[in-house]
């Protein structure tokens, strides 16, 4: 059991080391799938585990940039305080709006968390002496140590795998159990004595803070944020990276990102029809592939195992 | 052990529950019959914390439980079981004890304990005693009808309950089923001395397992009793019996 | 600070208030046919605001290769329209039709996808200029409204909308369609049951919840620009609309256009640079307290 997680470490670091011996288009694009991929890991805790579809979940990946670019460029912060700061505000952020979403269900509870996250768009999208308006926040300053694809690569490496592997102890945990069972059945799950709402609430701010932390790095990155980082078409995004990969495994959604950013990188190359190309790619999801990629792959092994047992 | 007064609850206009009143003792295995509509299910899930009575009492183990939420009763030792399945579907059979298992131990909400072990005794111990030990880790939805009942009871015994709520627990089951599903929860009931109430259709398993009789018409406790009094009761006979 | 010396002009706040009912009016078509469709299909369709477009592109197109005739604009409007409604049967009937079972995300998938296939069908075919179609000779100029100029083409939807309301109410209020649609809406299952073609009704009914979004992408097309994107903007709006007035309610649907339509006219007024936000929040607010919406009914199952 020990030696397997080791290999799986192992391999895991390894994998991640790869990207560095690749020419700088490639680490650059490695880097968004990264960072895209935890914001997909972290959408997925809410969708997959929780079973609560949010249409809004691109509110904290922009809260959590424009709090790391603000304060890195308008204030003295250090490094540390303001990358630390996107998920601490995203996780606020996400009380709030959770405090309310939480109450409703299925559909209802969708179109809450868009009416919350487009208030965040408006806001960024609007308030120009703060944000700069619908011209974004642009030359955020970052650490001299970070400058350069492979520092830059190596930082959300490391913290990606961090943040994912604290995340697969939390799923692995009870806490994770019980939100598969709220998943499965929240009335049943009420009345197994657990206090539905509240662990719901858990998985909303902790949900956020993730992708708020994702937020964040994407600010460093891109050395700016902008109000598209907030916008529905976002959540859209990461609903799609999510459900390409499979919400049923754990790894599944930062697969579906790697597969959305390289196919987009790829098609993007030869048209500028990007849009009908992911159009169809959905529609072949939906009806030849449902359940996602990783269902398609892991189908041989995973066949006899219920689908809610979230291991990758 | 529980003690309802003057629980009332409408739904539009319509009087669900007048006036119902009622006291089960400690190790009573206690049963409300009463014809469809009756108001039986409304009963329970008044007491469970489901809906809240519009006016009356509700008190377990001599606390006002009135009003509190269904998880927040549970707490207190109170366990039910649905009429219509009520499982987890697609997690493991075993997972749908642990959970509940892990939820009663105040356990739910840990992040950095390994669940995979946690209670694994305590949750082959119940699969055991359902006769499910053997299906741990098919997918509960995968199961039979009568065997997602015995699931069911499995998760309200995880909960360690002194009381245990059924409602329509042989609903759907073939007659043998009925019998031998009753028999292990009679059996239970005394191994553990929980307090057993339950809803249930079929009479002969009603007056061969029940120690006390309450008899619900049109949102009315109408008739109350050992299985003989009721039995012998005009007015039972009348409103319900009669038309068997 | 907000400039309120307009609000001592009687003139211009009548006009202000009839810009925002002419919105309204928009949003209505829309929001009641994407409504209709989730009420009685339970499918959330996405691809209304694309539907929307497509109204728009198609009238445009079909009144510039006859130009001329006097009659062209109402020609165009007559047939984009139930050119999308057509686009509309297709799409239930090859995309929709097999997920019904399946879960409601999947569906809104499947709209998804559409949005993203129709926004660049419509560049593939009409370029990613912005268009603008002409008005009716008869709507071309405008009408003296307490001292203001008010086109005359806005006061003609003005009365569109309540037209197609009233048609909508007595289409489901008195006939043997209408009845069908609400009892679907009450229980989708029990219509199957009880022996009614359940195919055909879906079809139609999103074939005229299509339709009218069609109408609302024809008539706007001659004073909006016609612009690829001007899906996504409309239906998060429709959105809106529908959730503050209560999904699958025509009532609610008229309610909620009419609010969100005076909301942006006059909060643009107030504060020019957060009218935007307002909706939103009176979207969350609603839904915060009645998520059923104003005039809608809360729901029993699931």
């Amino acid at each position: 059991m020990e030696r397997r997680l080791v290999v799986r470490a192992v391999a895991g670091v390894a994998l991640l080391a790869v990207p560095l011996v690749l020419p700088q288009f490639y680490l650059l694009l490695s880097v968004e799938i990264l960072i895209m991929g935890l914001f997909a890991i972290g959408f997925n805790v809410l969708m997959g585990y929780a079973g609560m579809v949010s249409f809004g979940h691109a509110a904290f990946f922009g809260v959590g940039a424009y709090t790391c670019g603000l304060l890195l460029k308008k204030t003295e912060a250090p490094f540390v305080v303001a990358f630390l700061a996107a998920p601490v505000v995203a996780v606020v952020v996400a009380a709030v709006i959770g405090y309310f979403c939480v109450r409703l269900t299925r559909i209802y509870f969708s179109m809450l968390t868009l009416a919350f996250s487009q208030i965040v768009w408006a806001t960024a999208h609007k308030w120009y002496s703060l944000t700069g308006g619908d011209n974004g926040l642009v030359g955020v300053p970052i650490p001299a140590w970070l400058i350069g694809p492979r520092a830059f690569y190596g930082f959300v490496a490391g913290v990606s795998l961090i943040v994912v592997a604290v995340l697969w102890r939390i799923m692995e945990a009870p806490f994770g159990r019980t939100l598969l069972a709220i998943r499965e059945n929240a009335e049943r799950a009420e009345f197994v004595g657990i206090n539905v709402k509240r662990t719901q609430l858990t998985a909303f701010a902790l949900s956020g803070a993730v992708s708020g932390l994702a937020g964040g790095m994407f600010a460093l990155f891109t050395r700016g944020a902008f109000p598209e980082y907030a916008f529905w078409t976002k959540s859209a995004e990461v609903l799609i990276m999510t459900l390409l990969g499979g919400p049923h495994v754990f790894l599944g959604p930062a697969l579906g990102a790697g597969i959305l950013i390289v196919l987009n990188s790829v098609v993007t190359s030869y048209t500028e029809y990007w849009p009908i190309v992911l159009g169809i790619i959905l529609l072949a999801l939906i009806y030849v592939f449902p359940g996602g990629m990783t269902r398609m792959f892991l189908g041989w092994r995973g066949a006899g195992r219920p689908a809610g047992a979230t291991r990758a | 052990m529980l003690e309802i007064s003057g629980v009332a609850k409408a739904f539009g206009g319509f009087q669900a529950l007048i006036g119902v009143s009622l006291r089960v003792e400690p190790g009573e295995i206690a049963a409300i019959i009463g014809p469809n509509g009756a108001g039986k299910s409304t009963l329970f899930n008044v007491i469970t914390g489901h809906l809240v009575p519009d006016a009356g009492r509700i008190n377990l183990k001599g606390r006002d439980i009135t009003g509190l939420p269904p998880h927040a009763i549970c707490r207190l030792g109170l366990a039910r079981s649905f009429q219509r399945t009520n499982i987890f579907p697609r997690l493991s059979v075993f997972d749908n004890v642990q959970v509940a298992i892990l939820s009663h131990e105040g356990r739910a909400q840990e992040m950095w304990s390994r669940a995979r072990d946690l209670g694994r005794e305590r949750t082959m111990a119940i699969l055991e005693d359902v006769g499910l030990a053997g299906r741990a880790a098919e997918a509960s939805g995968s199961l039979s009808y009568g065997d997602q009942k015995q699931l069911e009871l499995g998760i309200a015994l995880a909960l360690e309950p002194e009381m245990l709520l059924l409602d329509e627990p042989t609903a759907g089951m073939s007659p043998q089923e009925t019998r031998s599903s009753m028999a292990l929860v009679a059996r239970i009931a005394r191994d553990r001395r929980l307090t057993l109430l339950f809803t249930e259709h079929d009479m002969g398993v009603v007056f061969s397992v029940a120690q006390r009789i309450r008899v619900l018409h049109q949102g009315r406790i109408i008739a109350e009793g050992a299985p003989d009094e009721v039995r012998r009761n005009d007015e039972v006979k009348r409103v319900y019996l009669g038309k068997h | 600070m907000p400039d309120l010396s307009a609000f001592a002009d009687p003139g211009f706040l009548a006009v202000q208030c009839l810009n925002g009912l002419t919105q309204a009016m928009f949003l209505f078509l829309i929001a009641s046919g994407l409504s209709l469709i989730f009420g009685v299909l339970g499918v959330l369709n996405f691809a209304h605001g694309s539907l929307y477009m497509l109204g728009a592109y198609l009238s445009y197109t079909i009144a510039s290769w006859f130009v001329g005739p006097p009659a062209t604009f109402w020609v165009a409007l007559v047939l984009g329209s139930i050119g999308v409604a057509l686009v509309g049967g297709i799409i239930e009937s090859v995309f929709l039709r097999p997920v019904y079972r399946r879960e409601e995300l999947e569906q809104l998938l499947v709209t998804y996808a559409l949005v993203l296939i129709i926004s660049d069908l419509v560049k593939l075919a009409w370029g990613a200029e912005n268009r603008s179609g002409s008005r009716p000779a008869l709507l071309a100029g405008s009408v003296d409204i307490a001292g203001r100029d008010f086109p005359t083409y806005n006061l003609f939807v003005l009365a569109v909308g309540p037209l197609v309301a009233l048609a909508l109410w007595l289409l489901l209020r008195r006939t043997q369609f209408g009845r069908l649609v609400r009892a679907a809406a009450n229980d989708r299952e029990m219509v199957g049951v009880v022996g009614v073609n359940v195919k055909g009704l879906f079809t139609g009914v999103f074939m005229l919840g299509a339709w009218l979004g069609g109408l609302g992408g024809g008539l706007a097309a001659p004073i909006g620009a016609i612009f690829p994107g001007m899906d996504v903007e409309i239906i998060v709006e429709s959105f809106i609309v529908v959730v503050v007035g209560g999904m699958g309610s025509l009532g609610g649907t008229l309610l909620g256009a009419l609010i969100i339509g005076q909301l942006n006219a006059f909060g643009i007024l107030f504060f020019p640079r957060f009218a935007i936000v307002f909706v939103y929040v009176l979207m969350a607010v609603v839904l915060v307290i009645r998520p059923w919406g104003l005039l809608g009914r809360p729901v029993t199952r699931g």
